[in-house]
């Protein structure tokens, strides 16, 4: 059974925690065999999101708003900049039902 | 001293036409906007200095991106962060590139076309966009830009400055659209533009001045992009905002009371602005890729073109808002179509349309479906229904000018 565990801060905490005891972290469950993948996050105002409507995509600034909508999924890709990655994400099919928000990912400063 | 003065004079002149040639140059050399107005100023600097000692180079522009190039690398060699993005190369073949070739026109114009897509990017809110637009692509500084949206400046720059975090941090790249998405961004590109031009012609009182700068310079974004991408909806923008201005001396008294179409005295209307305009609009109808801009620069353009009010040739206006509406339907163009309806075949055809909208519930609280349906009961003697109607629109109105035009037409009324 794989789990996924979600980080939550408060945007003035985003870097309470150091780097380097994140980065321990991820080596040292890695190394046990239970890590299948980690990352940081950009803080939410890089955050962009992607709605298919009709077979057309609409790409809004910041996070999904709908409270209504709960996090269903998640998929990691590798994308050369945003704009490959939104298309991306419009291919996602609960685009088309909700809403796909994407987020960079942080490199940890080690 | 004389010399210097007049060098210092040249560098401004060089400054003003070419500093934004040279940002977006430098924004994709160094692959972040605040490094490259940081290079920009340091670039000024240096040629302030030397052009007095050694003369103004041939080639200014590829010496202020030259310069201003240097100067970045230096300064992230010393912080010894030297990260650009992938997107603009290794730096090692950046660094050998000759200037002459990363500043010839056709380069240059690429860069200031990915400057505008880049400021005008869906993942950016609309007003974030807005104020980018200004910033970077026209060089306001952010004071002129809080001024004219009436916007407290920190809270201007703040926005500014998360665009910019943004733009970094998601990646947003640094390119003109593919040919396939392309007809979607510029749609973006072209509701900023409009967006700006109406912000500034709108504009009825206060700050007046100032916010009339917007809509010039909302043409002049209008007429950059033209000339870098000279698409039909780019002309179509360009002539509606000339058309649409070529009447600002008109369309208000000395009082700042507004004057209606019909009313207002033409020998005042910018003749240059009109042919130019006109002119626009003939090219986008060629090009048989006919957009909503161009179709309602068309409409603007039989307004502008007939000598007096009874001139206008309603039967066009009404064909145009009819392709219009299969191109872009919507409840307002509903709305503009009845009323030309209305001088084509008498108000009460009009009143028809404009009841028929209201009987689908649409418009019920947007203050011109009354005004216009109250002038039309007006012209047809029924007062009653005319004075519900303006009292509707005046309670739905928050522009003063607009408030005492209904007032004027409530009291001609009680007569």
């Amino acid at each position: 059974m794989k789990y996924l565990c979600l980080v939550y801060l408060e945007s003035t905490k985003m870097r309470a925690v150091p780097d380097s005891e994140c980065m321990a972290c991820s080596v040292g469950l890695r190394d046990s065999g239970v890590l299948v993948a980690a990352e940081a996050l950009q803080p939410i105002e890089t955050a962009t999101t992607v709605r298919v409507r009709g077979g057309k995509a609409t790409i809004t600034d910041g996070p999904f708003a709908e409270t209504k909508e709960q996090l269903a999924g998640f998929y990691l890709v590798d994308a050369e900049n945003l704009d490959e990655a939104l298309e991306i994400a419009a291919k996602i099919p609960p685009a088309r039902e909700g809403s796909v928000e994407v987020r960079p990912v942080r490199q940890l400063d080690a | 001293m004389t010399d210097i003065t007049d060098i210092s004079r040249t560098v401004e002149a060089i400054y003003e036409a070419e500093s934004r040639r040279v940002l977006a140059t430098l924004i994709r050399l160094l692959g972040d906007f605040d490094r490259a107005e940081e290079a920009l100023h340091d670039a000024v600097r240096a040629a302030l200095e030397q052009w007095p000692r050694d003369g103004v180079p041939a080639n200014p522009r590829a010496w202020l991106v030259s310069a201003g190039r240097f100067k970045a690398i230096d300064t992230m060699r010393r912080q010894k962060r030297f990260d650009p993005l992938e997107s603009i190369g290794d730096p090692a073949e950046v660094l050998s590139t000759d200037p002459l070739e990363w500043t010839d026109e056709e380069s240059v114009e690429d860069d200031r076309l990915r400057l505008v897509f880049t400021c005008c990017h869906p993942a950016l809110s609309p007003d974030a966009q807005i104020a980018l637009t200004l910033r970077e692509v026209c060089g306001l500084t952010t004071e002129e830009i809080a001024r004219a949206f009436l916007t407290p400046a920190p809270t201007l720059a703040q926005r500014i400055v998360r665009a910019k975090n943004k733009i970094r941090d998601a990646r947003i790249p640094y390119q003109v659209p593919q040919r396939d998405e392309l007809n979607e961004r510029l749609d973006a590109v072209l509701r900023v533009i409009y967006l700006v031009f109406n912000e500034g012609y709108a504009a009825s009182s206060g700050a007046s001045v100032v916010r009339h700068d917007l809509a010039s310079e909302a043409i002049r974004l209008g007429r950059l992009l033209v000339q870098l991408l000279p698409e039909p909806e780019a002309m179509g923008l360009l002539a509606l905002m000339l058309l649409h201005e070529s009447r600002r001396a008109a369309r208000m008294s000395a009082d700042g009371d507004i004057i209606l179409l019909e009313d207002q005295d033409r020998d005042l209307w910018d003749r240059t602005q009109i042919a130019e305009g006109v002119q626009l609009v003939e090219r986008a109808l060629r090009s048989r890729r006919v957009g909503p801009y161009a179709l309602q620069a068309a409409i603007a353009a039989l307004h502008a073109e007939a000598p007096a009010p009874a001139d206008t040739d309603w039967g066009e206006v009404v064909g145009l808002y009819d392709v219009l509406m299969r191109v872009e339907p919507s409840p307002v163009v509903e709305l503009n179509r009845a009323v030309a309806v209305a001088m084509r075949d008498g108000p009460a055809a009009g009143l028809a349309l404009i009841d028929a909208l209201i009987a689908r519930g649409e418009l019920k609280d947007y203050r011109l479906l009354h005004a216009a349906r109250a002038d039309l009961c007006r012209r047809l003697g029924r007062v009653d229904d005319a004075r519900t109607a303006y009292t509707r629109a005046l309670k739905l109105t928050r522009q003063e000018p607009e408030r005492r035009f209904i007032q004027r037409r409530l009291h001609e009324l009680s007569r």
